[in-house]
């Protein structure tokens, strides 16, 4: 058997989701190949030729892949299934906008957003934000999987796979880049960060979220999130999202600040190591999930918190 | 121009989902069942297209249960002028199933745009919209956040991993939709009553030709892990302590 992985990485670097996804493929038990599809991308795929395990990596480059448009990889990707049995995607919002479209091509089910994986053909992922877990065996000849990173421990360092250059696909035809707006941060990656903090719709304005929760993720030199209502009413960016529609994180400390905990909200979060919550409604349901409970008004509490911290 | 919105019903999303003790499903007897909220905001897109004058005629479909119906008659109060029925027997086809589905549907109605909800509360699949577009060989925009159409082409804000992108694509192509699209109406009591006389046809899943075949089978179902009940602190000065010392994570 063998196993293709589609990388996540900013050509520069490889992001720790696909040393997860690395770990998820093993469970299938095969020869695992990595993909690097970007421009520009060589210093991503010589991070990739050191994971352990990895028998080789290839490596594609091209404006349009480095742009994610899906129908480049669709190009990419499908012309090579037939050298293996499955191909992993980290459940990023790339990986999900890309994977279905290989899945469709191909003509298998996609099995998405998988935490578990039990055998080469056996699978389990959340369903109905995350209340339900459904095992499902696959009867595709190849399997089109997205991998949930947070569910996997990263995949070891000190592998020396070559690394093999792919032509890239003509560009396509019909969808076409025009420009985009990354946010900029020194913060860590919301995705991967070992600590955690985010706001709610109590912050009542951009103004106050950015003066409350900012400055006490940089003294724990923690990522920042949000609440799906935070985002909605415009106190943090999109890419802020915790939750079933949003990110899913892990971290060792989740602070929740503000945030009363609906379903979908929780959906993103629960698997956290450990999770604090203030808040000054005492049957707010973030209560019913958090280890440390702190009912407050953030006003005060978030400076004490400052304080405490030293 | 004329554009498919694809509506799925599903359980509320104020409902918390319960797992059968048999462990062979969700239960969803005596439910709240409701429109996907993704496909709510896709129906609004088209409606909003429409009032600009940029769409012509709006089909609402669903394949799904003939409850089913029920959903279709709140996207015509909101806006849509006709829906169609696929009645399929099993309640859940799998997103690879109805994108066929749609395809045949495609087929027949020449859509230039299709408009859909990025992914279903109940499955969490985020997969109907791309598969779709692949099986069409149309371009995608997914997980949108702003639309514009004009001639022959739709320039789509997406939400991305940090941050928003902006790609144009060709018409026909297949939208999904994210939450900062715009934010549903809710339909009036006359459009209600409107709605009820707006055409809706059923057609059988069967009639279609498309390949719905389950790829996978559902070996159980069951409750993710539960978290132990936590404690209240009583200051931020406790909380600090506590991480240090229990906890161990500062």
């Amino acid at each position: 058997m063998a196993v293709l992985v589609i990388a996540d990485h900013d050509n520069a670097s490889l992001k720790d989701s696909t040393h997860k996804t690395v770990t998820a493929a093993q469970g299938l038990s095969g020869d695992i190949d990595l993909l690097v599809a970007g421009q520009n991308a060589k210093a991503a795929a010589e991070a990739a030729a050191k994971i352990a395990g990895v028998r080789k990596v290839l490596l594609a480059e091209s404006a349009e892949l480095g742009q994610g448009l899906a129908e480049a990889f669709q190009d990419l990707v499908v012309p090579l299934m037939g050298g293996y049995d499955a191909v992993l995607t980290p459940a990023t919002s790339q990986g999900k906008n890309l994977s279905p479209r290989i899945a469709a091509k191909l003509d298998v089910a996609q099995i998405s957003d998988v935490i578990e994986v039990i055998d080469a053909s056996t699978f389990v992922h959340p369903i109905y934000a995350g209340n339900a877990l459904e095992t499902v065996q696959s009867s595709d000849g190849k399997k089109v999987i997205t991998v949930r990173p947070t569910a996997f421990k990263a995949a070891a360092e000190g592998g020396s796979a070559a690394v093999e250059t792919l032509a890239a696909p003509a560009a396509p035809a019909k969808t076409r880049f025009v420009d985009q707006q990354l946010v900029k941060s020194a913060r860590p990656e919301l995705a991967g960060a070992k600590i955690v903090v985010s706001g709610g719709r109590a912050l009542g304005s951009a103004e106050e979220f950015q003066k409350v929760i900012e400055p006490l993720a940089d003294k724990l030199g923690a990522a920042v999130g949000a609440s799906r209502a935070a985002v909605d009413a415009g106190y943090a960016p999109n890419d802020y999202q915790v939750g079933q529609t949003g990110k899913v994180v892990a971290p060792e400390l989740y602070v929740a600040v503000g945030i009363s905990g609906a379903i979908q909200h929780l959906a993103g979060m629960k698997d956290s190591k450990v999770i604090v919550a203030i808040n000054k409604d005492p049957d707010a349901p973030i209560f019913q999930v958090a280890d440390y409970g702190l009912v407050a008004d953030y006003k005060t509490a978030v400076p004490e918190l400052m304080a405490a911290l030293g | 121009m004329k554009v498919l919105v694809p509506v799925k019903r599903v359980i509320d999303y104020n409902v918390k989902a319960r797992v059968k003790p048999d462990q062979s499903g969700v239960d969803l007897a005596n439910v709240k069942m409701s429109m996907n909220p993704f496909d709510e905001i896709s129906v609004e897109e088209a409606v909003r297209l429409k009032e600009k004058g940029v769409v012509s005629e709006i089909v609402a479909i669903s394949v799904g249960p003939s409850q089913a119906q029920e959903t279709l008659r709140t996207a015509l109060a909101m806006g849509a002028d006709r829906a169609i029925l696929v009645n399929a027997e099993a309640q859940d086809l799998e997103p690879l199933a109805v994108a066929k589905v749609l395809k045949a549907i495609v087929a027949e109605e020449n859509p230039e745009v299709v408009i859909v909800g990025k992914q279903a509360i109940d499955g969490d699949n985020n997969a109907v919209g791309q598969m779709l577009a692949a099986l069409l060989d149309w371009p995608q925009a997914t997980f949108a956040s702003a639309v514009e159409i004009a001639g022959g082409k739709a320039k789509v804000t997406r939400e991305v991993d940090g941050g928003l992108q902006t790609l144009e694509v060709d018409l026909p192509a297949v939208i999904t939709v994210d939450l900062r699209l715009n934010e549903p109406r809710y339909a009036s009591l006359p459009n209600i009553m409107k709605a009820k006389k707006k055409p809706l046809d059923v057609k059988e899943l069967a009639s279609l030709g498309a390949d719905t075949a389950p790829r996978l089978k559902v070996l159980k179902v069951t409750e993710p892990p539960k978290r132990a009940g936590g404690v209240k602190v009583e200051t931020a000065a406790d909380l600090v302590m506590k991480l240090k010392n229990e906890a161990g994570v500062l």
